[in-house]
């Protein structure tokens, strides 16, 4: 711990400067003005605030978070935003970012082993905040194949499925997709339709159903499929590209996460061998482990959108000159900008707080179901209203803003809708569920 | 080795009220950017197998630190910190550092010194040249290329009427140009074996030099500020405007 704070102070030395004055100038030893108990206060110099980082969110990360969030952000910037506007106008999927994220190992970052770095909950999240900054749509992507793909064969399969697949995900080299939800069956994945059956003949499994909203799937060589079997349970099989009977339809016609390939998983008795079962699970269980580790992710993302829709509408109002003055002059937007400074602010640490508890093994699904919630119905608040702010030229995908807007409809409805998630509390709250009609 | 870290340019550079130099409290510092380009090629020649070991060496207070696990996460193995501080360091230039880098070089037995080329805060253009100068080496400057053809060095320096290429015997010092390489984004797994890398602290004296500056700042000034145009109607009144103010 000593440790820990030392680094952070040497990371943050050029806004530490104050802190570290202040304490030395407080445990020093008496000084000559000292007389009869009479102490001579020595002024410490005033904290600053920094719209930014409102609450200091960079004293709470060790050297090697920022390391990471600093370089990544870098390439994210660098070589994702160039990319995003006309990915997103045309429906473009850059498949190549898959591999760019790999060799920078940010796939799958917090499994130990096969190819990945095994950092910390909260790097992760830095992570997922940098790629939504650029587009919610590129997040989906790395979302999926880190703990909608990675994290399930990691927890869930066997010793030969993860040195099979895993090293090849974390490179980027193949990309994974993740089908749970029906076209019948979104909130309530229990009552899935899709089958396996057992096979003992010929030791293999006979999936047919279909899935659909599955994010990567038009382009994915791997897809983790949750099926029920004979017994009434749930369980996960590995399928791959040009098994007999599986096809991955691409959705058109989306307007939100135009940048990342949506589409469905189609399975007409397709014959899957006894080894391409995940073991280590069987019941709904499995599937949200899964999306309780995306949840974690998205929750940070969400808030790196509102971000990026927070400093893009105060840098549009600070130029844009209507009656002689900045817009940012005017009252109603700076109480705009002050509601999304405080949410973000406020967002961002009941983030790192969830990490560090995550890390430390300490946290429980309604914790994740919360900041997932919040963040993603304050981010899309923020970008509305951000989007209001640009007046007409925020309906121009140049200004990136209405970009935002459409991808959080998703990214608050995905992963468990707002409302779904407000259940969840409800029933940790008052004991009684309300997801159903009957007790 | 490479030149001191330093301040990466803000939106807003301020010069302090006293006119002794710009403000550098709040600033956000990080590796000069040719700096990083030498530590690419550094990297870039060790994975090639043609280095044994790169070290990664600056100057300065304790921040700087933070730049030396940088290059670590960019394939560096180990680093070394010169503890420079407060009035030394406001006054640290390039002959204090070449000095320095000289002393480390024949302590460490380097067979070669890779640096930027300038830093950008102070644009100087000097430790190279002068780290060479004072170990007695040769010197490949602006260089765009380099190749190791057994015990010597092949340079291709960017030079004003062009490209120019040298050889030159190791061991010797090279300054890293724009074009020598597109630095690497430091991945995941290198930042965390970073961690483990040591980073030695040493003090000038330690290696017998003395840090103190032969130059006085005296003043620090903003650029003047740009004169608004003056519009004219035709270029009769161009040319006559032009003879007034003496420019024809």
């Amino acid at each position: 711990m000593a440790l820990r704070s030392v680094s952070r102070l040497l990371v943050n030395s050029q806004r530490c400067v104050l802190f570290t004055a202040s304490r030395s100038q407080k445990t020093a030893a008496a000084s000559p003005w000292e007389k009869s108990g009479e102490k001579k206060q020595v002024k410490t110099p005033k904290a600053q605030f920094n719209w930014r980082d409102a609450l200091d969110l960079e004293g709470l990360l060790t050297e090697e978070e920022i390391m990471i969030r600093d370089s990544f952000r870098t390439y994210c910037q660098e070589k994702l935003m160039p990319r995003i506007l006309m990915a997103n106008r045309d429906e473009v999927f850059h498949r190549e970012i898959v591999s760019e994220m790999g060799e920078l190992g940010v796939l799958g970052p917090t499994i130990k082993g096969y190819g990945c770095a095994g950092t910390s909950y909260v790097a992760y999240g830095l992570i997922a905040r940098e790629v939504e900054r650029v587009d919610s749509g590129y997040r989906s992507v790395m979302s999926v194949q880190s703990s909608l793909v990675m994290h399930p064969i990691n927890a869930y399969g066997t010793e030969e499925q993860k040195e099979k697949y895993l090293p090849r995900l974390a490179r980027g080299e193949i990309l994974g997709c993740f089908g749970l939800t029906e076209p019948n069956h979104g909130s309530d994945p229990g009552g899935m339709e899709t089958r396996a059956k057992y096979n003992p003949s010929s030791r293999t499994f006979t999936l047919t159903g279909s899935k659909t909203w599955i994010t990567n799937s038009p382009v994915a060589d791997i897809c983790v499929v949750w099926a029920k079997c004979e017994d009434g349970k749930v369980r996960g099989f590995l399928l791959e590209r040009g098994m007999k009977g599986l096809s991955t339809p691409k959705i058109e016609g989306k307007f939100s996460l135009r940048a990342s390939a949506t589409g469905m998983i189609i399975m007409d008795e397709v014959e899957v061998p006894e080894e391409n079962l995940l073991p280590k699970v069987s019941g709904l269980a499995g599937p949200f482990g899964c999306l309780n580790n995306a949840r974690y992710g998205i929750a940070w993302g969400a808030l790196g959108a509102a971000e990026f829709c927070f400093h893009a509408a105060r840098q549009y109002t600070l130029d844009r000159i209507q009656f002689g003055v900045p817009l940012a002059r005017n009252q109603l937007i700076q109480k705009k900008m002050a509601d999304m400074l405080t949410e973000i602010a406020i967002g961002l640490q009941s983030c790192v707080q969830l990490g560090r508890l995550i890390d430390e093994k300490k946290a429980a699904p309604e914790m994740i179901s919360m900041l997932k919630r919040n963040s993603c119905g304050k981010a899309l608040d923020i970008a509305r209203q951000a989007r209001d702010m640009l007046g007409g030229n925020g309906i121009a995908d140049e200004y990136h803003i209405i970009r935002h807007v459409m991808n959080l409809e998703a990214v608050n409805t995905y992963e468990g809708t707002h409302d779904i998630h407000a259940l969840i509390l409800g029933r940790a709250i008052t004991g009684l569920q309300s997801f159903t009609v009957d007790k | 080795c490479f030149a001191p870290f330093l301040c990466l340019r803000p939106p807003q550079i301020r010069v302090k009220p006293d006119r002794t130099g710009v403000v550098t409290d709040g600033v956000k510092h990080s590796m000069n950017p040719f700096c990083e380009i030498a530590v690419e090629e550094a990297v870039k020649l060790k994975e090639k197998k043609l280095v044994k070991e790169v070290v990664a060496v600056s100057c300065g207070p304790q921040q700087v630190q933070e730049t030396i696990r940088t290059a670590l996460a960019m394939g560096a193995d180990r680093g070394i910190h010169v503890e420079v501080s407060g009035k030394d360091y406001e006054t640290l230039g390039p002959l204090q550092v070449s000095k320095i880098f000289a002393a480390l070089a024949k302590k460490e037995q380097a067979d070669l010194i890779i640096l930027g080329k300038q830093a950008i805060d102070d644009d100087c253009n000097q430790t190279g040249q002068m780290t060479a100068a004072l170990l007695d080496w040769p010197q490949g400057t602006f260089a765009s290329e380099v190749t190791l053809e057994a015990d010597k060095l092949k340079v291709v320096r960017e030079i004003d009427g062009g490209l120019e290429t040298i050889k030159i015997k190791l061991p010797a010092v090279v300054t890293a140009d724009l074009r020598l390489n597109t630095p690497r984004y430091a991945t995941l797994p290198n930042i965390m074996k970073a961690k483990k890398k040591k980073i030695v602290n040493v003090k000038p004296a330690d290696l017998g030099v003395d840090v103190s500056s032969r130059l006085e700042v005296l003043k620090v000034d903003e650029p003047p500020q740009r004169q608004s145009g003056v519009k004219v109607e035709t270029v009769h009144d161009l040319v006559e405007k032009l003879k007034e103010a003496g420019r024809i």
